[in-house]
Formats: structure tokens, sequence, C-alpha cells
């Protein structure tokens, strides 16, 4: 049951980031250039959004559905974060797709796109074999 | 139905985005990230021998079926999105790409750049194979994306995060401005 709405979660995810012109290699251009408020309205919402409901779901001490309480992971700064974070960058500027983008330029039928998937996964296969010779 | 066959605007797109964050730890109590699944993927169906790849994949399927999921709605709104009028791309950009050499500006993503004929040359190769790669490489290198780091992150004020956020813009600006313009050229 869980795995069907994470699926249907996705589905919609997938629809919002097509809908919302965030797989749009133009839009991350513009982005890039500043020549447009769209991006960054989208990010900006999204964390105002995500951090007010966040700060709510603590002040009201909800559980998850597990009933679990709601344990927010975190992310330790490292050099990787640094470095990592602008290799990432330069990508993203030259593919105009950040991960989830790659999956939804993938399903909406862009044959390059899937290849781009293909060697993002690639990367991270290349990451993880000589992970033990980078800085971190 | 209209609402589906038409471009939102940001204060749709980003508020929907931003929900996922508490929709997912409600749920499955996880943070919002999709460049793990890359990790996942290699673990699953590869099966690397090296040491970050020895860990129980199997604990985090659900991301594996949301990444199933956003290719999916991605089909079905390319659908649903056939015959919409675009967003406004600022003119500006355009009159720039234009300039650098983008000539196709009928969908989301310029063809005449991103098509498997493209692939046969140096200018497809470095943006599709070296851009996907470096996506793959750096996100896992940052341990996280423009979902993990950028929006769960900052909304849950973390200080790597919003490192990492940064980082990411500096790496696209160089990208933009330095390294776009010469693959251009090939």
């Amino acid at each position: 049951m869980t795995y069907f709405i994470v699926a249907l979660l996705g589905m919609f995810f997938g629809i919002t980031l097509t809908n919302g012109e965030v797989i749009s290699w133009f839009r991350i251009q513009e982005m890039f250039r500043f020549d447009s408020f769209h991006m960054y309205g989208v990010i900006g919402s999204a964390i105002a959004v995500g951090a007010l409901s966040m700060v709510l779901l603590r002040k009201l001490g909800v559980r998850s559905m597990k009933g679990e309480p709601i344990v927010i992971e975190t992310k330790q700064l490292e050099k990787g974060t640094v470095f990592g974070g602008i290799i990432f960058g330069v990508g993203w500027a030259l593919t105009g797709a950040c991960p989830g983008p790659l999956y939804a330029l993938a399903g909406c039928g862009y044959p390059a796109f899937f290849a781009a998937l293909l060697c993002a996964i690639g990367g991270a296969l290349v990451y993880g074999i000589i992970r033990d010779k980078l800085p971190h | 139905m209209d609402f589906f066959s038409s471009f939102w605007p940001w204060y749709v797109t980003g508020p929907l985005i931003g929900l996922y964050v508490p929709v997912l730890y409600l749920l499955v109590n996880r943070h919002f990230g999709v460049s793990s699944t890359f990790r996942d993927i290699c673990a699953a169906f590869i099966r690397p021998t090296a040491r970050y790849f020895q860990y129980d994949w199997k604990a985090h399927r659900w991301r594996l079926v949301f990444v199933a999921g956003i290719a999916f709605g991605g089909f079905l709104a390319s659908g649903t999105l056939k015959t919409a009028p675009q967003g406004h791309v600022s003119a500006q950009t355009l009159s720039v790409l234009a300039s650098l050499g983008v000539r196709d500006f009928s969908s989301l993503v310029p063809a005449d750049l991103f098509s498997w004929r493209s692939l046969l040359t140096l200018r497809g190769i470095m943006l599709i194979a070296g851009g996907g790669f470096l996506v793959g490489f750096g996100t896992r290198y940052a341990e996280g994306c423009t979902s993990g780091h950028s929006i769960h992150g900052i909304a849950t004020f973390q200080r790597a995060s919003l490192i990492a956020t940064l980082c990411f813009f500096i790496g696209g600006l160089i990208s933009t401005y330095f390294i776009l313009p010469l693959i251009l050229q090939l």
C-alpha cells in the first residue's frame, strides 16, 4: 500500500516537474543567466512551504504513518559538499536537468535524456569505485 | 483537464514540490531526495564490489518506486502538454542562446542538441554523456542534489545544504558562462 502511494506521489512529481517547466533546458539556462524569476520562484517557494510544514509537524508533534517520531535526516558538511556540489552544478547547466528532471525527461520520451540518465548512473558508479581516493 | 494540459506558474509548482518534504517524512519517515537512487540502481543491478555499494539497498526500495513514478509522470505529462503553448522563456536568454548557436526553440529542450543523432557528435557527447556523468558523480560526492540539499536540506535549516546549494550555483555559473559556449562551438 505504501509503495502504491509512493508510486502515485512519484508520478505526480514527474507531472509537476514537467508542467512546471522545471525539466526545461531553457528555464535552467534562464536561471543561470538571471533573466527570469521563474526557477527562483519555484525553488524558493518549495523551500518556504517545506520549511513551514516541517516546523508545523514538529510543533504539533506529528508522527509518521508507521507511528515513529519524525527524525530529520542531517547532511554533514564535508569537502565533498563543495567539490561534489561544483561538479554537479557544471553538469546541471549542461544537461539542463538535475536528477528528478532526468527521470522525468527520460519518461517524456527524449531518448537523449535516457542516455544522460544512464551516464548519471555511470557517474555514481565511478564515484563509488574511486571514493576512497577522493578528498572528503 | 485544463489544469494538466497547460504549463503552471512558479507559485503552483514550487509549493507542490515543497510539500514532498513533509509528505515523505509522514509516509516513509525519510527525506525527500532523488540522486541517492543512482547509487541504489548501481547496488541493485550492477552490484559493484566497491565498499560504497555494500549496503541494504532493499531498505530504500521506496525510492526506486518513487523515481519510476517520476518517469511515468513525465510520460503522462508529455502527452497532455503536446499542444500547450510554451511558457514565456525570457527573450534575453533566447537571443543569447541563439547567438551561441542553439537553433531549435520549439520544445522544452533544444532538439538540435539533445537527440539520438547528436549523440554521434562531439558536442552532443559532451552535453549528454558528459553532463549526465557529472550530475551523477557530483550529486553522490556532495551527498545530495537539488531535492535533497536545496529543498529538503535548506527547508530543515541545514548549513551543509545551504553551502551545497551555493556550490551547485557556482558550478552552474562556471558551466553556463565558460564551458557551455565552448561546447556549443564544437
